[in-house]
């Protein structure tokens, strides 16, 4: 398909979350136009949907969790069609809020606003520990439930690791549901759900609706953790190759764009639209310049490197982030493992598209494919070893 | 054994009903998620029709995996619009919550269907265990009827589009009457006459008319 002047448009789908940014600003700012591109973005509603519209060829290119590259291409749980991932949207972003009654009891439990994952994990599962021994008690089984996104996210895998870390046990001692991040501040305070792990702006917006506490930013629980990539399926990736190189320089110039703390401002206003996230631009302010309100009326928090759009190698796409979720994908029983699974993982993070897309540019990328990742609780995560 | 029937041949008989009914089948619990009343009222009557009495409609979003779970459906269809769509996707995980495991209804090899029912805007979930054709009968009931409310939502869009161009065409012409003191004939003469020598719409002619009506006025 051509748009004006001839130049090749790409449909992308994305999800309105704050790490569609790069994309957003890469439309907006000419950084696609730039690279002789024309980007029309498709607004969706479901991360479901943008899986299936990928899949049928209705868009060339989505905003797409990490790991439902990988489960697409292991076709765990839906068809099996091979998906690459080529370019990482960015870093951190997530935190886990808990609802204000979940709050007063963790901090009887020890909890401290701003305090460390190990802290309010540990308040949190002495409030699990009671809860069971009364309900055991009462005989009634309504154990704590958590919302997060999706089954394959990043979300998920983080609030399972710091859920288990802590001792409690993510399938037995509280319920996961997938619940829609515009639906989380609603049935936080209808009381369905008691806390929740999602992508900004919907902390921030439960926050504001005076429902949740931040406890934690996920990239406390892992620090320079991965979130979102660009993905396509790997067919189009290899008959598309220059434009694909082109996008990529596009969004890794739209991605310096975004940390520019000059640009933040303009880059709120622009994802506030309705077209976009749709949601307050002083709350997606705040996000951007790593400072949000953990409670309700409280100033703001900093939280350095709470969401990175361009430095530490942000949108570089580690093979080690894609092991990382497909070693949780096995450990909470989504994929028996197999040994023909390995080869598939690798492959659906390409380092190499990444690396031959930016080699016009002359910018410095990681010479390597994989690095240790290093978690809250002193474990670290070591494919090369393995 | 199996017996093709798309939805158009069988007309508004049973056709399909009576041919599962030859296959000794079981009533199937069938789960409408969708907002949108009219489009689920449609699809409602649409699988009536084809002899599946037994169909709930879910309109609110709250608690839906809990309402699934308490309706243990055989087959759920919602609407792409409808970002409870991603709840539905965690039905496909291990999962005590529900009694059977829940399972894409279509074969790797069809990816037809799966564009068919993504176009026309449904999306279906059907738990594992059901026959394939079966399915297929049913899902080709749902798309049809997705794409026939789809037709008649682009045709009362195309209907409120033309009243309303020609709510505004009247005007223009009233304009061009009152200040030119024209005939309604010769108003309209004069409008199509812009619009030939400017290679322009009518309608656009008259949306100039009449927002220069309102700069003046």
């Amino acid at each position: 398909m051509s748009g004006a002047l001839g130049r090749p448009t790409i449909t992308v789908g994305f999800i309105p979350l704050l790490d569609c940014a790069c994309i957003v600003a890469a439309a907006e700012q000419g950084f696609a136009r730039a690279e002789g591109l024309d980007l029309a973005l498709v607004r969706e509603t479901s991360w479901a949907n943008i899986r299936d519209r990928l899949i049928v060829g209705h868009f060339d290119a989505a905003h797409l969790l990490g790991p439902m590259a990988v489960a697409s291409t292991l076709g765990i749980g839906h068809l099996r069609v091979p998906l690459v991932a080529p370019f990482a949207l960015g870093l951190g972003g997530n935190a886990i809020t808990v609802s204000s009654s979940l709050w007063e009891q963790m901090c009887r439990e020890g909890a401290v606003l701003g305090g460390n994952p190990r802290m309010q994990g540990s308040a949190l599962a002495r409030v699990v520990a009671a809860r069971t021994k009364s309900a055991a008690a009462r005989g009634d089984d309504a154990p704590l439930t958590f919302g997060m996104v999706y089954p394959f996210s990043c979300h998920n895998y983080e609030l399972r690791y710091w859920l288990a870390a802590v001792g409690i046990d993510p399938d037995r001692d509280v319920r996961l549901v997938v619940i829609p991040p515009p639906f989380l501040a609603d049935a936080m305070r209808a009381g369905q759900i008691d806390g929740f792990c999602v992508g900004e702006p919907w902390n921030s917006v439960a926050v504001a609706a005076g429902v949740g506490t931040i406890v934690a930013p996920t990239t406390a629980i892992w620090p320079y953790s991965p979130e979102k990539v660009l993905g396509c399926r790997a067919s189009w990736a290899q008959d598309n190759a220059s434009k694909l190189d082109a996008l990529i320089r596009a969004l890794y110039r739209a991605s310096l764009w975004c940390e520019d703390p000059a640009n933040h401002s303009d880059l709120a206003h622009m994802l506030a639209a309705s077209r976009y996230i749709d949601a307050p631009a002083e709350l997606l302010h705040a996000a951007l310049t790593n400072r949000l309100s953990l409670t309700p009326g409280a100033a703001p928090t900093a939280l350095p490197d709470f969401y990175v759009s361009a430095r530490q190698a942000a949108t570089f796409p580690w093979i080690s982030h894609a092991l990382w979720f497909y070693a949780q994908m096995v450990r909470w029983r989504q994929v028996e493992p197999a040994r023909a699974h390995a080869a598939l993982v690798r492959g659906t993070y390409r380092p190499d598209i990444y690396r031959r897309a930016l080699a016009p540019l002359r910018v410095d990328v990681p010479a390597h494919d994989m690095k240790r990742e290093h978690f809250f609780d002193e474990t670290v995560f070591n494919p090369a070893a393995a | 054994m199996y017996v093709c029937l798309p939805y158009q041949r069988c007309g508004r008989g049973t056709a399909i009903a009576a041919a599962l009914a030859d296959m000794g089948e079981p009533s199937l619990r069938i789960l409408l998620v969708d907002q949108n009343a009219a489009r689920a009222a449609i699809l409602e009557e649409g699988l009536r029709e084809a002899g599946l009495c037994d169909i709930t409609i879910v309109r609110e979003t709250q608690s839906l995996l809990r309402r699934i779970v308490d309706l243990d459906p055989d087959v759920i269809f919602i609407d792409l619009e409808n970002p409870n769509r991603d709840v539905l996707e965690q039905m496909f995980q291990v999962s005590r919550s529900v009694r059977r495991p829940i399972a894409m209804f279509v074969d790797q090899a069809d990816t037809e269907t799966i564009r068919a029912a993504i176009d026309s805007g449904v999306g279906a979930y059907v738990v594992d265990g059901l026959r394939k054709e079966r399915v297929k009968t049913i899902l080709d009931t749902a798309v049809s009827h997705f794409n026939t409310f789809n037709r008649l939502r682009d045709e009362l869009e195309r209907v409120n589009q033309q009243l309303e161009e020609r709510k505004l065409i009247e005007r223009a012409k009233g304009i061009l009457m009152k200040e030119r003191d024209l005939s309604e004939g010769d108003a309209y003469a004069v409008l199509r006459k812009a619009a030939m020598n400017e290679n322009r719409r009518i309608i656009d002619v008259a949306r100039s008319v009449v927002s220069a009506m309102g700069l003046i006025k």
